[in-house]
């Protein structure tokens, strides 16, 4: 049995070498050589000078206003879900879902449509006299976006884990008399971190890395991370800085891995 | 038996895979298809169904949206295409790098509708004009709403400068071109090599970004005509599609002078179908083909027996052909050394960290 096992896996071998080992490799390759074919470090170095290190900052704080947000939309409406009846069958499950089957980028795009200067909502608000907003193309307008792309990554998982949480145990809890607030902080809390992990890091990861949110809705104007090595690629046919620039961003998001699973004790279930 | 089974679908299951992979990266169609990469909605899709009428030769499109992101992909994988059509200083880089191959002029006899004056001007990228077609020309200047701008007078490059525009200029995402109006404002040349006067362009391009809405190419006209931006630099061929929407706004060229290009069509290196692309590019040159698409972008035709054929109200209209007093402050954009280019990028990637 084991061996016909070795033998279905070999599909998802050449799978896996072919979209993932081949390109980790290459961009190894790229990062660690200049443009005249020596061993580097130089692209790798290249993230502590002044404009890459302001975009890390700028990437890391909007990241992490968006996944808070998220965290804090994603909670409380997972707790609601479970308790409504509607939540049960799954019908208001799906509906937050149901955007995600549209293309994300077309999600965005329209976002742009709706809070342009003179768009959807500015319309609006002067049609019915209200003082018109001014996000678009501001670092506002790059969280919304990504709040709006990210957050089913963060309601689904929460949600999973919140949903299956015993009954037996928050009964048992309440017959040794504990109030409803001990019984969220001791018992729904901590029951629900493999969740809320696995929620931070499927956040987390996108938002700081993303450059398609940024560009189109900050104008141009807001340069994260993601924009930085994006434009190596594009614009300045520098394949070598941006490989470098990447390998750091790697590291980045492993040890933001590797943080987030000292809280998750059933560990590896947030791995992604 | 199972244990042979499951070896067998294993085997053919991984085959599968592999061929998969194999079969994307190969061509369908051996005989009559051209792959053409172009910048974007660069011509009426009217004349693909015309030409492939025509001629019994398929066309596959695909569109960019700047210069170097077709060098980066020609450059960096073994992609082929069979026709492109880039800018001046692109095809200039792209000779120098051995990326074109040569163009039988024999196969495109309609190349004698292209006015000799353009051919001359493209001499200075393409020597001997052995390896491109010159299919459009252009040059770039302000639009203004003129009812956001008020009685302010528009003439200059320094108005993009003006703090009363704050939050409503649209400025080009792209390296050269938005260099291109730091250096003319200061007077410098659009391809200077001398860091000092690229600093000095990219100094003033960053005091000017918080009077910027947004930095964008194509959807810089559709700023203008919806009223979200009150000054902003586009092509001349772009101002009939903005003025049809809104028609308070005005397109002029700065005093100081401006860029020009010659867009031009090109076979690259590895070219499949060197035949069909040069059926391609004669097609193009035809004169109802050049009005079609002339009808369709706007831009300054260089075809002459096109032009010729055109109202004498279009002729006059200076956004759409230029006076040759214009013409005079004209100047295109020529290829630089990959060292300047790095000068440029890295100011450039200053301007937008600021």
């Amino acid at each position: 049995m084991i061996i016909a096992n070795k033998k279905w896996a070999s599909p998802f071998i050449i799978w896996i070498i072919i979209g993932t080992i081949i390109p980790i490799l290459s961009i190894v390759y790229y990062g660690m050589t200049s443009k005249d074919g020596g061993v580097t470090f130089a692209n790798l170095g290249a993230i502590f000078s002044h404009d890459n290190l302001q975009a890390l900052e700028l990437s890391l704080l909007l990241a992490l206003v968006s996944t808070i947000i998220c965290l804090l939309i994603a909670f409380p409406m997972a707790m609601i879900l479970k308790d409504s009846k509607y939540g049960k069958q799954g019908f208001l499950i799906f509906v937050f879902i149901l955007p995600m089957w549209m293309n994300f980028l077309l999600r965005t795009m329209a976002w742009q449509v709706l809070l342009e200067r003179n768009g959807v909502i500015n319309s609006i608000l002067t049609a019915v006299g209200l003082p018109r907003q001014a996000i678009m193309n501001t670092p506002g307008a790059i969280i919304l976006g990504m709040v709006y792309d990210f957050l089913p990554f963060m309601i689904l998982p929460i949600y999973n884990v919140v949903s299956k949480i015993d009954k037996h145990l928050l009964e048992a809890a309440y017959d040794l008399g504990a109030n409803k607030i001990t019984v969220f902080t001791k018992v729904i809390i901590p029951l629900s971190v493999p969740g809320i992990v696995s929620g931070i890091t499927m956040v987390f990861i996108p938002a700081l890395t993303t450059f398609v949110i940024s560009n189109m809705l900050g104008g141009g104007k807001i340069n994260l991370i993601g924009n930085i090595i994006e434009q190596e690629f594009t614009v300045n046919s520098n394949w070598y800085l941006g490989s470098g620039l990447s390998l750091v961003m790697m590291v980045f998001i492993i040890i933001s891995m590797l943080l987030l699973n000292k809280f998750d004790k059933t560990g590896g279930a947030s791995l992604v | 038996m199972i244990k042979k089974h499951s070896l067998k679908l294993a085997m053919l299951l991984s085959l599968a895979m592999v061929s998969m992979i194999a079969l994307s990266s190969c061509r369908s169609g051996v005989n009559g298809e051209i792959y053409i990469y172009c910048y974007g909605d660069y011509y009426d899709q009217e004349i693909i169904e015309e030409f492939e009428d025509e001629t019994g030769i398929g066309v596959v499109q695909d569109s960019y949206d700047t210069a170097e992101e077709l060098y980066t992909l020609l450059s960096n994988s073994n992609t082929s295409y069979d026709c492109i059509c880039t800018s001046d200083y692109m095809i200039g880089k792209m000779i120098e790098e051995g990326m074109l191959s040569e163009i039988d002029f024999e196969n495109v006899p309609a190349i004698k509708n292209i006015d000799p004056l353009i051919m001359e001007k493209s001499n200075e990228f393409d020597p001997g004009n052995k390896y491109s077609v010159p299919y459009q020309i252009g040059v770039a200047g302000i639009a203004y709403n003129k009812k956001m701008v008020g009685n302010t007078v528009i003439d200059s490059w320094d108005d993009l400068w003006n703090p009363k525009f704050k939050d409503q200029i649209v400025m080009p995402d792209s390296v050269r071109d938005a260099m291109m109006i730091g250096l003319m404002k200061n007077g410098y040349s659009l391809n200077t090599t001398n860091e000092a006067e690229i600093a000095k362009a990219a100094a003033d391009l960053t005091e000017q970004k918080p009077l910027v809405y947004k930095y964008a190419n194509d959807a810089a006209r559709d700023l203008l005509a919806d009223g979200s931006a009150a000054v902003g630099v586009i092509w001349n061929g772009e101002y009939q599609y903005t003025t049809d929407l809104n028609d308070d706004v005005e397109f002029i060229v700065p005093k100081e002078g401006t860029e020009f290009f010659i867009d031009s069509w090109a076979i690259p290196k590895n070219v499949a179908n060197k035949e069909g692309a040069e059926a391609w590019l004669n097609f193009l040159c035809k004169k109802k083909v050049a009005l079609t698409n002339f009808d369709y972008l706007y831009y300054t035709t260089p075809n002459l027996a096109a032009k010729n054929a055109l109202d004498e109200d279009i002729l006059n209209d200076e956004s759409i052909f230029p006076t040759d007093e214009t013409l005079k402050r004209c100047y295109s954009l020529k290829t630089l050394d990959s060292d300047t280019m790095a000068i440029y990028s890295k100011y450039w990637k200053k301007v937008k960290a600021k």
